[in-house]
């Protein structure tokens, strides 16, 4: 499905992740005439603004009214077109989540949403413009399909997936500006899917978005300075979670942290948790995030590093749940 | 006459600091929505230094009046009128935005004294605003709320439910601005959704409506006035303004919505001002 897009080619580092995603969004337009766009006066700061530019005559700013944009977003959808939908995550999960639960997933409409600004990625602008409940939200619509692409590569593959995913989908980006973690697309990206990204036997760490990239440094240095063997699964999609790449962590190392710029509560965490919770396995387990508060003010590195996000953290909170105890159980099979 | 020459004078020297004040914490900060703070300067300072029932070392005081500053991307301009109404010392907006900080961008009613509502989010204060008013008329207090609108915000439906419901409830303890500096992030408002005709929206809303230039004091403040005696249905006052006001460069200009300056651009903003109050 990929073949023919060349947004790989574009220099990932310059580009905003938004950025990618306008481009892919501009070659996915010229093969599916039936891709519509629309933003809410955030058209140039989600970068969907590329689409419109080059398909005026299929792309609708609707002024900041985000409500009426989802609801035209569930109309366009009725009517046989795709609508590509973006603007800031807190306006899309918050504002307007009636109109995303009843319009377009009540009626599993194939609107696709791209959710800009989300977790803290907008640190300075407070928490008005925070999102660290997004996930929560989309994962308890039915019919929602959760992703959070680790870079720019990813979420070009996101993107590119979607349009050919039926039902809504729902994909969360930061603000921009995070380095990219992956060299090129083609490392069998699906939803659903999780990544393996490290190979390890110690203890997983199972992250998403800007955390991914964080781990895999972090679980280098675990291995340099603790000898220790860390696995790191990119779980990209949190909804339909990759159940079988948990239960396996579970089973062939025993520790498990969750990583993600997110309340720690009914995110990835509480993702992996209903997991490990149904094996009936004991696995030392810690979910880092937002610890329930409203993050505070700053840039996202400063934020990162303050909520153990970043590699430093990483390590921090590895090396806590190496010291946990978990009962042993040596007969696997008759659980899960 | 609702103000003298001399209160005019006093004003204007206020709203030249606070211009400059602006363009300071812009630079401190690394970037802030500097468009629309500059356009709304002169509505909240005349505010805050003429009409407002407030006592900066008593911020809590009961029977103080509100203010909801519901384009709280504003927050620039606001804080620096706090600072200069003696809620905190203004030394401490060097920090504004940086790492836990109490000032982000958008004010935290939590953190920064003499915030009465934490605004951020479009669409939101207009009906808070009326919430405020009826509590007041419930209560039977005699304080009023101000609230300060975006033009561009007027896309948001949930300030039509608000406006029916302060004419359908005869809410007239509230004064409320739009500031119609005709821009918005993407564009102007009447290419990226239009607005016109606006007075007669509102109109049919059941409002009551005075358009004025929002940078005369006198005009503001003959508003003020009428909005303030006025008991037969809710005011709004449609503010005339420029975004950027008072820097040239910035003026009129759609991408100084957001932005950050460098040490020759502060000089440069600066000095526009300063002409501005000269000539
Ligand atoms: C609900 C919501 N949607 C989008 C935004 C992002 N946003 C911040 S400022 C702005 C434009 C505001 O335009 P206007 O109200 O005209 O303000 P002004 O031009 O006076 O700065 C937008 C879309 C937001 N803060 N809240």
């Amino acid at each position: 499905m990929r073949e023919g897009l060349t947004w790989t080619v574009y220099d990932a580092d310059a580009l905003t992740l938004a950025e990618v995603y306008g481009e892919v969004l501009c070659q996915l337009g010229e093969r599916y005439l039936n891709i519509v766009g629309l933003s809410a006066d955030l058209a140039k700061s989600t970068k969907i603004s590329k689409f419109g530019d080059k398909f005026p005559e299929r792309f609708f700013n609707v002024g900041i009214a985000e409500q009426n944009m989802f609801g035209i977003a569930a109309g366009l959808a009725k009517s046989g077109l795709i609508p590509f939908v973006s603007t800031m995550a807190a306006f899309i999960s918050m504002r307007a989540a009636e109109q995303v639960r009843t319009d377009i997933c009540y009626q599993n409409l194939n609107v696709k949403i791209i959710a800009t600004h989300a977790g803290t990625a907008f640190g300075q602008a407070g928490s008005t413009h925070h999102c660290t409940e997004d996930l929560a939200i989309m994962r308890s619509f039915a019919n929602m399909t959760v992703v959070v692409p680790a870079d720019g590569i990813e979420t070009g593959n996101v993107v590119a997936a979607s349009v050919e995913h039926p039902g809504p989908v729902y994909i969360r980006i930061g603000r921009g500006f995070e380095p990219t973690f992956y060299e090129n697309a083609d490392y069998g990206f699906q939803i659903g899917k999780s990544v393996e990204v490290k190979e390890g036997a110690d203890i997983t760490l199972i992250c998403c978005g800007i955390t991914v990239r964080q781990a895999v440094e972090a679980a280098k240095l675990l291995q340099e300075q603790d000898g220790l063997s860390v696995r790191v699964l990119n779980m990209h999609t949190i909804k339909p979670l990759d159940e079988d790449a948990v239960l396996r962590a579970i089973e062939e190392t025993r520790r498990i942290i969750t990583f993600e710029d997110h309340n720690i509560y009914c995110g990835l965490g509480s993702a992996v948790a209903d997991v490990i919770a149904a094996s009936g396995k004991g696995c030392a387990f810690s979910k880092v995030g937002i610890p329930d508060c409203y993050s505070l003010v700053g840039y996202p590195e400063d934020l990162y590093s303050h909520y153990k996000l970043d590699t430093d953290g990483i390590i921090e909170k590895a090396r806590e749940v190496m010291g946990k105890e978990f009962e042993e159980d040596e007969d696997w099979e008759d659980e899960i | 006459m609702p103000i003298t020459d001399q209160e005019i004078k006093e004003l204007e020297e206020k709203a030249h600091q606070v211009r400059k004040d602006i363009i300071d914490i812009t630079g401190w900060a690394g970037g802030a929505h500097v468009g629309g703070a500059l356009s709304v300067v002169e509505i909240l300072v005349i505010l805050y230094f003429k009409y407002l029932n407030i006592e900066p070392n008593n911020p809590e005081l009961e029977n103080r009046d509100r203010v909801v500053l519901s384009k709280g991307h504003a927050g620039v301009c606001h804080a620096a009128i706090l600072a200069r109404k003696g809620y905190f010392d203004f030394e401490l907006l060097r920090e504004f935005n940086h790492f836990k900080s109490s000032f982000g961008m958008h004010l935290d009613s939590l953190k920064v004294k003499g915030v009465d509502v934490s605004t951020g989010s479009l669409g939101h204060g207009l009906p808070i605003s009326v919430g405020l008013a009826l509590g007041a008329r419930v209560q039977k207090k005699s304080w009023l709320t101000y609230c300060v609108l975006g033009d561009g915000e007027c896309n948001e439906g949930s300030n039509w439910e608000a406006a029916m419901s302060a004419h359908h409830f005869k809410v007239t303890n509230m004064v409320t601005f739009v500031d119609r500096n005709k821009l918005m992030i993407d564009g102007p408002t009447e290419e990226i959704m239009g607005l016109e005709p606006f007075a007669d929206k509102w109109k049919a809303f059941g409002w009551l409506v005075r358009e004025i230039n929002g940078h005369s004091f006198q005009e503001i403040a003959e508003a003020i006035e009428y909005a303030r005696s006025e008991n037969s249905a809710p005011v709004m006052i449609i503010a005339n303004t420029v975004k950027g006001k008072g820097v040239d460069f910035m003026e009129n200009e759609v991408k100084w919505h957001y932005g950050g300056l460098d040490t020759d651009l502060i000089e440069k903003a600066k000095q526009s001002i300063d002409r501005m109050y000269k000539g």
